[in-house]
């Protein structure tokens, strides 16, 4: 949550601005209705922090297309925290919130959404979190970025840019609601970084 | 945080987050599958030296809810009744590849030094010593009462609990007193002089003698301590007459509960002596939470496992690193 130390200028490029990221939310709003067959039975839910954001704009998107949708009772955020593999190798992440829609997830579509898919390690979790909520009719996977390099053979639905990186470099994804302004950097090499 | 020993080693934050990763995994619990992966393949280690039923039960299932392997461990029925040492005990533990050790005993302080001894190189985590702590009774009294009058957020500034009975034995008064304060609540202890541990002026809470003076103060939370007649000679042991007019003067019956204010609740850590310290009346009243703190007790305590035991065994890292990695 805490501002950046360095300064977004310099070496970091910004990929996408403002209006690319709302083409491509309005893009995978379109994509998720005509894959679906309209928004019957779609729950869409965000993986905290910056999934979240994204998943409400999405189902606000969802809702302004299709008509009879309501964004709020589809909209959910799942907490994947507790479900990684890397927990031991990391200090203590804090637990986020788990908010499904009142209906639950039994024999919904959900598509689960996050900002940038990289290992595919985040959505591994994620998929198992599902399954310990209930048991949908089908998974999707909405992305903003997807930067390559998979660890594991997982791949999205839905992706608003394609973007070939280096694993040494580093894709930063700011939204409105959790920094103050929309974009996506990349930043050079730090040695930090995985 | 790398044991957890005494409610008093807790800062404000550190409390509020325990607090708030309990409140999470409670959330967890309501589900239909409560099995969370988080702490697969860890081995919790159960060491009790003095008789439990319901902490002891609460650590078991917080750590199978968060898929450790469990050893229960009780001084009854081990070597310890050979006569083996606690050093001796503890070093078979660690030979056994214990990740964390949830110890009880009746000894203040057997904790610290199982933590500090050297003779373990795990988390330890102290499930009530003697008559010094219960640092998870506090936190599930403050995770419980921080759901009813403080919205389930935040701290506990402003509200007012009034800690009744047998202050003198109770771990569990001197880890709320040091963790509601740490909080920011105002404590006040009521109990009679005998009742009172020599230098109880100089903790962080009123004092009171007189039940119905402080129930006239309009206390939030009530909690009723049990009078641990195990640590008495028989029947009071000097420290009352009698029964009777203990109940009497600092029993919490009905005629008690009606003058207490409407939201406010009524707690005990259990196990509750019926008719002495509360009433059946009291007891069973819509205002008692007493079953709601032992199911928030397991929440608690996964809390505790999983800060202690999930991350690496490292000093924190600052928090913009953490989202390089995420």
């Amino acid at each position: 949550m805490s501002p950046e130390m360095r300064a977004p200028d310099g070496e970091a490029a910004e990929v996408l601005g403002p209006p690319e990221i709302g083409r491509a939310l309005t893009r995978i709003a379109h994509e998720i209705l005509e894959r679906n067959k309209g928004a019957e039975g779609l729950v869409v839910l965000g993986i905290p922090t910056r999934g979240l954001p994204l998943a409400r704009r999405l189902a606000a998107n969802l809702a302004a297309v299709e008509p009879g949708v309501d964004a709020d009772k589809i909209t959910g955020s799942l907490d994947v925290t507790m479900y990684r593999d890397d927990l031991a190798h990391h200090p203590t992440r804090t637990i986020g919130a788990t908010l499904v829609p009142p209906d639950g997830v039994d024999g919904k579509v959900v598509v689960l959404v996050d900002d940038v898919l990289y290992s595919g390690r985040t959505i591994r979790a994620a998929l198992d979190a599902i399954s310990d909520l209930g048991r949908p009719r089908a998974v999707q996977l909405a992305v903003l970025v997807d930067r390559g390099h998979r660890e594991l053979p997982i791949r999205a639905d839905y992706v608003g840019k394609n973007l070939p990186t280096a694993s040494t470099e580093r894709v930063r994804v700011l939204l409105a609601e959790t920094d103050g302004r929309d974009g996506v950097l990349i930043e050079g090499p730090t040695g930090e970084g995985r | 945080m790398r044991h957890l020993l005494s409610a008093k080693d807790l800062s404000h934050d550190e409390a509020v987050l325990i607090l708030d990763t309990a409140a999470q995994m409670a959330a967890t619990q309501a589900r239909e599958i409560k099995k969370l992966p988080t702490l697969r393949g860890r081995t919790v280690v159960n060491l009790f030296f003095e008789d439990s039923t319901r902490t002891r039960i609460s650590f078991e299932t917080a750590a199978k809810r968060l898929s450790a392997d469990v050893l229960n461990f009780s001084a009854k029925g081990s070597s310890v009744s050979k006569g083996e040492s606690l050093k001796d005990t503890a070093q078979t533990l660690q030979a056994m590849g214990a990740d964390a050790v949830v110890v009880r005993h009746q000894s203040s302080g057997a904790p610290h030094r199982l933590a500090y001894a050297g003779w373990i190189d795990c988390p330890v985590v102290n499930a009530g010593d003697g008559t010094h702590q219960h640092p998870t009774q506090s936190l599930l009294d403050a995770f419980t009462i921080r759901r009813h009058l403080a919205g389930g957020t935040g701290d506990l500034a402003g509200l007012h609990v009034a800690i009744v009975g047998d202050v003198l034995h109770s771990r569990v008064a001197r880890s709320n007193v040091d963790l509601l304060t740490t909080l920011g609540a105002r404590v006040t202890l009521v109990a009679p002089p005998t009742l009172l541990p020599v230098g109880v002026e100089a903790w962080p809470a009123a004092i009171s003698y007189h039940l119905d003076e402080a129930l006239a103060d309009g206390p939030d939370a009530v909690m009723m301590l049990r009078v641990q007649r195990e640590r008495m000679s028989s029947a009071g042991g000097g420290f009352f007459p009698s029964g009777q007019e203990y109940s009497r003067l600092y029993g919490l019956d009905q005629r008690r509960l009606d003058t207490l204010a409407d939201h406010a609740i009524v707690m005990h850590p259990g196990p509750m002596n019926r008719g002495l310290e509360i009433s059946a009346d009291a007891a069973d009243s819509p205002r008692s939470v007493v079953v709601e703190q032992v199911a928030n007790g397991v929440a608690v305590r996964m809390a505790v496992l999983y800060l202690l035991l999930a991350g690496a065994q490292a000093p924190a890292v600052a928090d913009d690193e953490m989202k390089v990695l995420a």
